[in-house]
């Protein structure tokens, strides 16, 4: 990214930014002068007024001027509305979406964003957008309340259960930006960053036909499990070295015999793995929570061959 | 030499632990509030010491993030209703309302006695949901998530419930101590400003109190009878959650920050020896805040898919309601013109007040402001902004009220240049606590994040550093008030040399507060008729 930001803002990669930042200049300024005067007032009447001697003396009776009170609830009182009117406008650009805007579905999940587009891909954690063209999101969440932040550009919605919420950005430059959850939603929640990648518009088709034909048939299958391992946010829940995580680790799993929540044992075999995948609430581990995300609908079979080859190679 | 009264509230009508806990005299009930909340506070203090220590780092350090979760909602949590709400009103409140308006006692001192152990019942039942396993959820309890998640809600919730009681039956108690028990000479306008705060205090405790409880109600009967209220799955909607909380908890801040503002007023006009500047503008501004603080709980919901009609109205009155904050701070700057000032150790913490709060205040413009709260909300900017009003202003208020009264409530004087010292310390720290994180805010490295991006390290670093010395500065200052009761020299009554009330009495005060009916020959800021001479030489 050119725009690496300032001292106090990321850079802006927007095109809403600037008009936020135009804002955050403006209350900066004048808080900055009103914050001087209180500071330079202390200082300067603490040491002015200061007590010389252990002797009580009696102090001038001040308790009213008019033109001052008036001066100091009138210029504070404009200030601030003069702020008002200008969040407010700025607050309607970010909200109202431009009508040529490219429609995205973001779905919010503990804790990982899946995206769909409207060709039939769906993508997981990384969101990827052609410069210069705004992109509305409509956005659900699937169980608690996420939020959608992307810092670079200035924008943040609630995505919440049970109904659509809505909100568009136009990235100005290519680049990977952080994509945060800001409303808090359990373990994985400081885990829940995604990526949105902004590409020059060229690179944009280029991406979009590659994604058409699968990319990734040619690749071995556990480099793709371990592929998918990453990208598909397994690693929030699953860790790689035995220890224990929101679910069991990875290692080590393939051939062990699990017990489960029902009391009954099962052998981790491929059809096991299988099924963990795509109806996962059939079988719950013991001690384990129920809350591992069903993966139906987005991994194909050759991704679920994929990772059982994958787990099969993380040995004790 | 001053001498140390023979009978005062400590040693009289009897001593021993019975006549404490069974104790109507409004003085020991304030005592025994203060304990239990400077202990939460410590208690609340060392939690977050354990998380700036976690922070220090990106990634996972020495603890798991479930683990995590339970601190910051924990401390959070202890912070908010076991520690501030009832810090100053319930403790410092307590026992000065009845002397400072010249009264015997409150109003309702068995209604008094009951509120105490109703909050300590409730503190304990919110404590106890530690030992269920804790609770993750944030102090906000937002639904779904509270009441999805598997940890000790119920029991957090309803210890907060409980609390809730406590702090209805002291506001009652104090709306008609006021109204009713005024000591002859003593009209509205003639009372200290702390007792207004108190008053205004009072008002919003029982006016959003009861929404509190039935939320967290409707909570319990969710999560126990599946009631669907707030979560979708039931057919509930989790946003009408939000509105009910903050309906509350919006109000609710100025519960804490209204009695703080009350004792800046005492602190800043007895250590500049000079009346107060714009009484009745500082009098009415607190009622004025109160009214309207309950009319702007939308302001903590722009991102919440809430309409952009309401959150224009929200984001209007919140800039209304900050005026009259504002229009505090120049009073009190106004105040200490032409007077006499001398930095004792509560002078320097009305001082770090001043500057605290101002920060609080003027950062609060930025998240009153749609366009820019869309950034910063739930951010560590959120972070920053609630400490430097809640600590900043309430705390750092509370801490200049107590080594105000102290010698008058225990009749024995601290080490007052090492009080000065931690005063500065104590700014110090804070600054560096709290500073980076606007910056990280500002960045935006979200709130209630275990772990975090790299590029957030150096501020989050800087930041645990600046804890260690607050944390230590704060532990020290605490340990100074404490030595003082048995090891400090006696104060006589009015070792500052001020005019309020309450310096009329010995210190430690009579069991029935005055031990004869004080005469009001002067109002408590007449700093320019009367003269007042210290009983200690400082
Ligand atoms: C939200 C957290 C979460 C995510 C994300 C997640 N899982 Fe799970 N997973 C769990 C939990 C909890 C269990 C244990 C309970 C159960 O059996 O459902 C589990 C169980 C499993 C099991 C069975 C393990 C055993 O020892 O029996 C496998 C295999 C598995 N997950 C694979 C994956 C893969 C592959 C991914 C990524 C595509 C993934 N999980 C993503 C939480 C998660
Ligand atoms: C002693 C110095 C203090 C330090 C170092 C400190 C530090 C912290 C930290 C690290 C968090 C977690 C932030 C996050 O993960 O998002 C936090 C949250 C919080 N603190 Fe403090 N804190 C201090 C004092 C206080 C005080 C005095 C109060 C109030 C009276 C307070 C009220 C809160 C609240 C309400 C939260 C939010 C909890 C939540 O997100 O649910 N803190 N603090
Ligand atoms: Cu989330």
């Amino acid at each position: 990214m050119e725009n690496k930001g300032n001292f106090f803002l990321p850079g802006q990669g927007s095109t809403v930014a600037p008009d936020v930042d135009a804002l955050f200049l403006f209350i900066g300024l004048a808080s900055l002068i009103i914050f001087a005067i209180v500071v330079f007032g202390l200082i300067y009447f603490g040491f002015k007024y200061r007590a010389r001697s252990k002797e009580v003396v009696l102090t001038p009776d001040i308790s009213h001027n008019t033109t001052l009170e008036l001066i100091w609830t009138i210029i504070p009182t404009i200030l601030v509305l003069i702020v008002f009117v200008w969040g407010f406008k700025t607050f309607l650009t970010l909200n109202v979406v431009p009508k040529d805007a490219i429609e995205i579905k973001v779905t919010g999940k503990k804790w990982f964003w899946t995206f769909d587009y409207s060709d039939g891909y769906t993508s997981v954690n990384e969101i990827v957008v052609p410069v210069n063209t705004p992109i509305k999101l409509l956005m659900s969440s699937e169980d608690v309340i996420h939020s959608f932040y992307v810092p670079n550009f200035r924008v943040k919605m609630d995505v919440v259960p049970n109904r659509y919420s809505v909100t568009w950005f136009e990235a100005v430059e290519p680049g990977d930006y952080n994509l945060f959850c800001t409303e808090y939603c359990g373990t994985g929640h400081s885990e829940m960053i995604g990526n949105v990648k902004v590409l020059a518009k060229n690179d944009f088709a280029t991406w979009q036909s590659q994604v058409g034909n699968d990319a990734d048939s040619d690749m071995p299958l556990e480099e793709l499990g371990e592929k998918i391992y990453k990208e598909k946010a397994c690693f929030t829940c699953h860790t790689l070295d035995g220890s224990r995580l929101v679910g069991p680790s990875l290692k080590g799993t393939f051939g062990k015999t699990e017990k489960l929540t029902d009391g009954t044992e099962v052998l981790v075999d491929e059809n096991y793995i299988r099924r963990s995948l795509l109806d996962p609430g059939a079988q719950i581990v013991e001690s384990y929570p129920p809350v591992m995300p069903t993966y139906q609908g987005l991994l194909s079979d050759r991704d679920l061959d994929g990772i059982i080859a994958y787990i099969k190679t993380l040995k004790q | 030499m001053n001498t140390f009264p023979e009978t005062h509230y400590l040693n009289a009508p009897e001593k021993g632990i019975k006549s404490w806990l069974t104790t109507l005299d409004h003085k020991r009930i304030g005592v025994m509030y203060l304990w239990a909340v400077i202990f939460f506070f410590l208690f609340g203090g060392a939690l977050a010491m354990i998380m700036r220590s976690e922070l220090f780092f990106p990634g996972a350090d020495f603890m798991t993030a479930n683990f995590y979760n339970k601190l910051f909602t924990l401390h959070g949590a202890v912070m908010v209703f076991l520690f501030i709400i009832p810090a100053i009103p319930a403790g410092l409140g307590n026992f000065f309302l009845p002397i400072m308006i010249g009264a015997k006692d409150v109003a309702f001192p068995r209604l008094n006695l009951a509120s105490w152990y109703v909050y300590l019942a409730g503190a304990l039942i919110a404590v106890l949901s530690i030992l269920l396993g804790g609770f993750d959820t944030g102090w906000t309890f937002y639904t779904p998530y509270s009441t999805s998640t598997d940890s000790a809600v119920i029991s957090v919730v309803l210890g907060a419930f409980i609390m809730g009681f406590s702090s209805i039956l002291t506001g009652i108690n104090f709306i008609v101590t006021i109204h009713k028990l005024r000591a002859p000479g003593i009209h509205w306008f003639s009372m200290p400003l702390f007792i207004w705060g108190l008053y205004a205090t009072a008002i919003i405790q029982v006016a959003a109190t009861p929404v509190l409880a039935i939320t967290l109600v409707l909570l319990i009967l969710e999560r126990t009878l599946g009631i669907g209220i707030f979560d979708p799955a039931m057919g509930g909607d989790p946003v009408l959650y939000q509105h009910f909380f903050w309906f509350y908890s919006h109000p609710a801040v100025y519960v804490m920050i209204l009695p703080g503002m009350g004792i800046i007023s005492e602190l800043i006009t007895s250590f500049s020896r000079k009346k107060i500047f714009g009484y009745k503008a500082v009098a009415y501004s607190s009622l004025g805040i109160a009214f309207i603080s309950f009319l702007v709980w939308g302001h903590h919901m722009y991102t919440s898919t809430q309409s952009v009609l309401a959150s224009t109205i929200f984001s209007v009155l919140t800039f209304l309601v900050g005026i009259p904050s504002g229009i505090k701070i120049f009073n009190w700057l106004a105040t200490l013109y032409k007077g006499s000032i001398r930095f004792t150790s509560p002078m320097l913490y009305a001082f770090s007040f001043l500057i605290l709060f101002s920060i609080g205040g003027l950062t609060g413009i930025f998240l009153g402001s749609m366009g820019t709260d869309v950034h910063l909300h739930d951010t560590y900017f959120i972070v920053a902004h609630f400490h430097f009003t809640m600590m900043g202003g309430t705390v750092i208020a509370f801490l200049g009220g107590l080594h105000y009264w102290w010698p008058k409530m225990f009749g024995r004087m601290f080490n007052e240049k090492l009080a000065q010292i931690l005063a500065v310390l104590i700014f110090i720290g804070f600054i560096l606590t709290f500073v980076p994180q606007f910056i990280n805010g500002l960045h935006g490295m979200p709130r209630r994040y275990f772990m975090y991006v790299e590029q957030y390290t150096f501020n989050n670093q800087l930041s645990t550093i600046g804890a260690f010395i607050l944390g230590f500065s704060l532990f020290t200052a605490f340990a100074n008030l404490f030595v003082a009761i048995w090891k400090g020299k006696p104060v006589g009554d009015n070792p500052w040399g001020v005019l309020g009330l309450e310096w009329k009495t010995t210190s430690p005060p009579d069991p029935h507060n005055f031990s004869v009916t004080p005469e009001i020959t002067h109002g408590p800021y007449d700093y320019d008729k009367v003269l007042a001479k210290p009983t200690l030489d400082l």
